[in-house]
């Protein structure tokens, strides 16, 4: 039997999975590499965005056009990703007449659907526009999971016999007689099935054809094989709030600028975001002056985030392109289109070709491209299905049940499981018993973060963007430990406090940036709660000096019958008299 | 006309309860405003008074930790006699429901991460499962209940080196619930010694746990052994499994921490302290440099509390006695100087575990613990601060809230009781 052409994807974002499930649908022998997790890079620092296309529907037509088609796509086949929110281009008394007109024209132009509202109509949307509001178009904007969508198309690869490494840097590229035969990857630390090597071993693994799909990364790896890629990484801030003070996406219709858009996302909303070319996609200041932006720029549109809680902020890097001599000086200027750059056309180097530029909305868009220009490179001929055929999780996702009788679960825990997991739910929540929940604040059960350490391994930082566990109002306050303790019994002790503390701390650098009014009162209790309750800063355990255990209190002298107190207070504790999701109000 | 006392405590948490048991000793006529519930629900239920200080730890000596405290703590504004103080009304508010008072020594208790820490005073129901006690030990988890995994809590346990084995088991407990119950259901159960399949909740329990001991001196569970009824619980397992049975504590919702609020309220009444509960302290009224009235928001209708001395003891970022926005840090009730970082990027350590300025947040308290303004002097001559909301202390990295509390409590309390009856 002939052997199937292979083909190395560098990349575990969208785009790389999305191009690894393509190909292996095709047939092909497919192994992809990420340096780290799955959603390492950009795809999972975004604000979560389906775009409509409105937002690129002056600037930037092409890309207009593309995100309305694939919005539909994805609705299609990633039902259990998607929320179909809608979404609002919403003009200020300041804000241009002109630019709105030219903002409605353009979502005609790109077969967007638009329709004019009036302010009194905008409202009846949205209550919590600002009064001054002059009016606004609808357009079918949405909120996808990022990281939802690349597990499935990952899982989807995988059923079709492709090979995932996470935790696997490429740490060169392999030439060979003037062709690109592989790359060299280092692994690293990390468990799971996604995970073969052990942490630095050095393996080679070759390929008929590398696909570098790292995004704002992929200038690294042209360097490796000796040519360039000048991608141009620009930042952006999203800040997130503790409820969705919107449930329509909201933008800002004026021509450009930082901080106009709100997205709602589960139970928050993310605030972004600003756009500014950094140099190195890894290092780049997290700045607060940044997250202020925010807030005052966008309570111009929704006045109540001006006193609103914030959770925490991140920042993403989005991998800008533009083909060489075009000069924008402006990152908000520079196309949102993808560019596939085969370097042997480009650089006389054959076996290799880069994909960059573009954006989430897109990325099925773009691994169908890139696998046609793959599949012509090796003479594989096959169909891409990737449009038609449901990813894992949104097959016969036509209706809600209401998991709430049939797993023992009250609203909204079984029905935010049921939407998290989409056609899933039945399997999964049936694979724990009992399944108690874990984490309060965002309703995530025992089996939900089971199901993810399939796919995780040790790393909860994965458990947690795959099921929103220690994203709520206590960053992990209440839940971090406890995820942790679902490793047990398959790691042992050390490593589930090795994988507490990972998260713990990651979770630490993004509150923050948010780090006043109620949620420092969260903090307070956070640290409270790890440090004084657990002692985690001094914890023995970890420290190298020995305890004089005998210099101790061992309790002798402490004898004595003591009578029950009876004490009537405890008698009017009710069941639900317990801490329902935390917070540092009590 | 406003309701008149001799002392107005403000708070209803370890601070409060202790300021206003030390002002009644004084002979005083005592107010005790609380608003909402206090934070002890959410905390351990252990009385910590110090147990690292200047890099040194676990200290079993915690009045040997003191000196090594940086400037301005409030340990150093009440002194030793100030904690000892603040230990001794303790110590008598909760009789033998509390142990740890026969000794100035600290002990080490488990933590239901599995990891050990030192503190001064321990419930009775966890004082058999002492780290600091040798006694080989089963650890008992639920497989409903996530916040305790006894296995993992067991291997830290030998980790950090305690001198006994330690060894944990995950059981089913003898009821099921439905799958998001909370632990007061699990301790309702055992309080009623509800029927099950097999007998009791409690001896099915034990029938249960018994299989799994195998030759360990004490059997230890996370602390929802009861609630109204939890000695009886606790006595009857021990007597069934024939060794003693303790408690480890936990997070919130804690029992622990909730019964000994309800202890301490309990004492509050038997030395006549008055009551104001369920509404906030929202305004005051001064006069020649003297709070006059205290003003409590009554379901929108402000009522005034006057008294001659005045405890704040609202709590600090946790308890809301301290309030911040993105530019500063303040004090609600009477605007009392609380000084912070100008950026708010300082207040906090990039480190999780690191050394955060907001932890330290707080009034600065003079020799008297009045709360001062930026320029040392006392904002008001009878306003006195007692717990979280005095700055100065990380207390959740020297493990000493409690101990702050109770100690500025006392002191606040008794010069407050002391000036009022002169």
């Amino acid at each position: 039997m002939k052997k199937s052409p292979s083909v190395l994807v560098i990349g575990g974002g969208s785009t790389g999975t999305g191009i690894a499930r393509d190909l292996a649908m095709r047939g092909l022998d497919v192994t992809l590499v990420e340096k780290g997790n799955l959603t390492h890079g950009t795809t999972g620092r975004m604000h979560g965005l389906l775009h409509s296309g409105g937002r690129y529907a002056v600037s930037d037509q092409p890309s207009a056009k593309e995100c309305i088609e694939e919005n539909r796509v994805l609705r299609r086949i990633a039902g259990h990703c998607v929320e179909m929110t809608g979404g609002l281009f919403v003009q200020r008394p300041e804000d241009s007449d002109e630019y709105f007109e030219k903002k409605l024209e353009g979502c005609r132009e790109c077969g967007i659907p638009a329709e004019v509202l009036s302010a009194e109509e905008a409202r009846e949307i949205e209550p919590y526009l600002a009064k001054d509001i002059k009016r606004a178009i609808k357009v079918p904007d949405g909120a996808v999971d990022p990281f939802r969508l690349c597990v499935a198309n990952a899982a989807s690869a995988v059923e079709h016999g492709a090979r995932i490494e996470t935790h696997s840097e490429v740490t060169d590229v392999l030439v060979e007689g003037g062709e690109v035969v592989g790359v060299e990857v280092t692994h690293q630390t990390g468990t799971g099935p996604y995970v073969h090597g052990e942490p630095g071993e050095v393996e080679e693994i070759r390929a008929d054809y590398v696909v570098n799909a790292t995004g704002a990364w992929a200038g690294q790896i042209g360097d490796f094989a000796g040519v360039n890629v000048e991608v141009r990484p620009s930042k952006g801030v999203m800040t997130i709030m503790n409820t969705r003070q919107v449930d329509t996406v909201v933008n800002r219709c004026r021509p450009k600028g930082d901080a106009d858009i709100i997205v709602p996302h589960e139970t928050t909303c993310i605030l972004g975001t600003t756009d500014e070319e950094v140099e190195d996609p890894e290092d780049y200041p997290e700045e607060g002056w940044e997250v202020d932006l925010m807030i005052e720029t966008l309570s111009e549109l929704v006045p109540m985030l001006a006193d609103a809680r914030t959770i925490r902020s991140f920042w993403g890097v989005r991998p800008l392109y533009e083909p060489p001599g075009t000069g924008t000086e402006d990152p908000t200027d520079i196309t949102r289109e993808f560019f596939l750059l085969d370097h042997a056309d480009r650089d006389d180097l054959p076996g290799m070709t880069s994909i960059v530029g573009g954006k989430l909305t897109t990325y099925r868009m773009m691994a169908e491209q890139i696998s046609d220009h793959v599949c012509e490179k090796l003479g594989v001929d096959a169909e891409c299905r990737t449009a038609d055929e449901p990813l894992p999780g949104s097959e016969d996702f036509t209706v809600l049940r209401d998991y709430m009788d049939d797993f023992g679960l009250r609203s909204p825990i079984g029905r935010r499981s049921a939407q998290r997991l989409g056609s899933r739910a039945d399997e999964v929540l049936n694979s724990v018993d009992p399944n108690p929940v874990v984490c309060e604040c965002e309703a995530v059960t025992r089996a939900e973060i089971q199901d993810a350490l399939d796919t995780a391994g040790t790393d909860l930082n994965s458990v947690r963007i795959q099921t929103r566990a220690s994203m709520g109002n206590c960053q992990g306050a209440i839940c971090c430990h406890r995820m942790a303790n679902e490793l047990a019994p398959e790691y042992d002790e050390k490593t589930v406090r090795a994988s507490l503390d990972d998260l713990y701390q990651e979770r630490w650098k993004g509150e923050r940036h948010a780090m006043w009014g109620t949620q420092l009162s969260q903090t307070a209790l956070k640290h409270m709660l790890h440090a004084a309750t657990m002692n985690r800063d001094e914890d023995p355990a970890a420290a190298d000096a020995d305890i004089d255990f005998a210099a101790f209190d061992d309790g002798v002298a402490s004898g004595g019958a003591v009578a029950d107190g009876g004490r009537e207070r405890a008698a009017d504790r009710a069941d639900d008299d317990a801490l329902g999701g935390a917070d540092g109000d009590n | 006309m406003a309701i008149t006392d001799d002392v107005l405590v403000i708070g209803g948490g370890i601070a409060a309860c202790t300021a206003a048991l030390s002002a009644a000793e004084t002979g005083a006529r005592v107010r005790l405003l609380a608003h909402k519930k206090s934070t002890l629900r959410q905390a351990s239920g252990l009385v910590d008074v110090l147990g690292y200080a200047g890099g040194d730890g676990p200290l079993s000596d915690p009045y040997a930790g003191l000196d090594a405290l940086p400037e301005g703590h409030p340990y150093h504004v009440v002194g030793e006699d100030g904690v000892r103080a603040g230990l001794r009304i303790f110590d008598e508010a909760v009789g033998d429901a509390y142990r740890g008072g026969h000794t100035d020594s600290n002990a080490l208790v488990m933590t239901h991460g599995g990891a050990v820490k030192p503190t001064a005073r321990y419930p009775a129901s966890v004082a058999p499962g002492l780290a600091s006690s040798s006694g080989d030990t089963l650890l008992v988890g639920f497989a409903g209940l996530t916040d305790f995994d006894a296995p993992v809590a067991a291997d830290h346990l030998a980790a950090a080196g305690v001198p006994f084995s330690a060894r944990g088991v995950t059981v089913e407990f003898p009821k099921r619930f439905r799958a998001d119950a909370k632990v007061t259901r699990f301790a309702k159960a055992l309080d009623r010694d509800e029927d099950v399949d097999g007998g009791t909740v409690r001896s099915v329990l034990a029938d249960t746990v018994a299989e799994e001991l195998d030759g360990e001196s004490r059997v230890g569970f996370p602390a929802m052994l009861g609630d109204d009824h939890d000695e009886d619980v606790r006595a009857e397992l021990s007597d069934r499994l024939g060794v003693p049975v303790f408690e480890v504590p936990t997070g919130p919702p804690s029992l622990l921490g909730l019964k000994l609020e309800d202890i301490l309220f309990d004492a509050l009444d038997e030395a006549g302290v008055r009551i104001s509960a369920g509404n906030p302290a929202v305004d005051f009224e001064a006069d020649t440099g003297r709070v006059e009235t205290v003003v409590v928001d009554q379901k929108s209708r402000p009522t005034p509390y006057s008294a001659d001395q005045v405890v704040l003891a609202t709590g600090g970022l946790v308890g809301k006695g301290l309030d911040s926005d993105r530019e500063s840090v303040t004090e609600p009730v009477f605007g009392c100087h609380v000084p912070h970082p100008e950026d708010r990027y300082d207040w906090s350590d990039p480190e999780a575990f690191g050394d955060h300025a907001f932890a330290r947040f707080g009034v600065v308290p003079d020799d008297e613990l009045r709360p001062t303004d930026e320029d040392g002097e006392p904002h008001f001559e009878n306003l006195r601060a007692a717990g979280g909301v005095v700055g100065g202390a990380d207390v959740a990295r020297e493990k000493s809230a409690s101990g702050v509390s109770l100690a500025t409590g006392a002191v606040a309390g008794r010069l407050a009781g002391e000036e009022a009856t002169r």
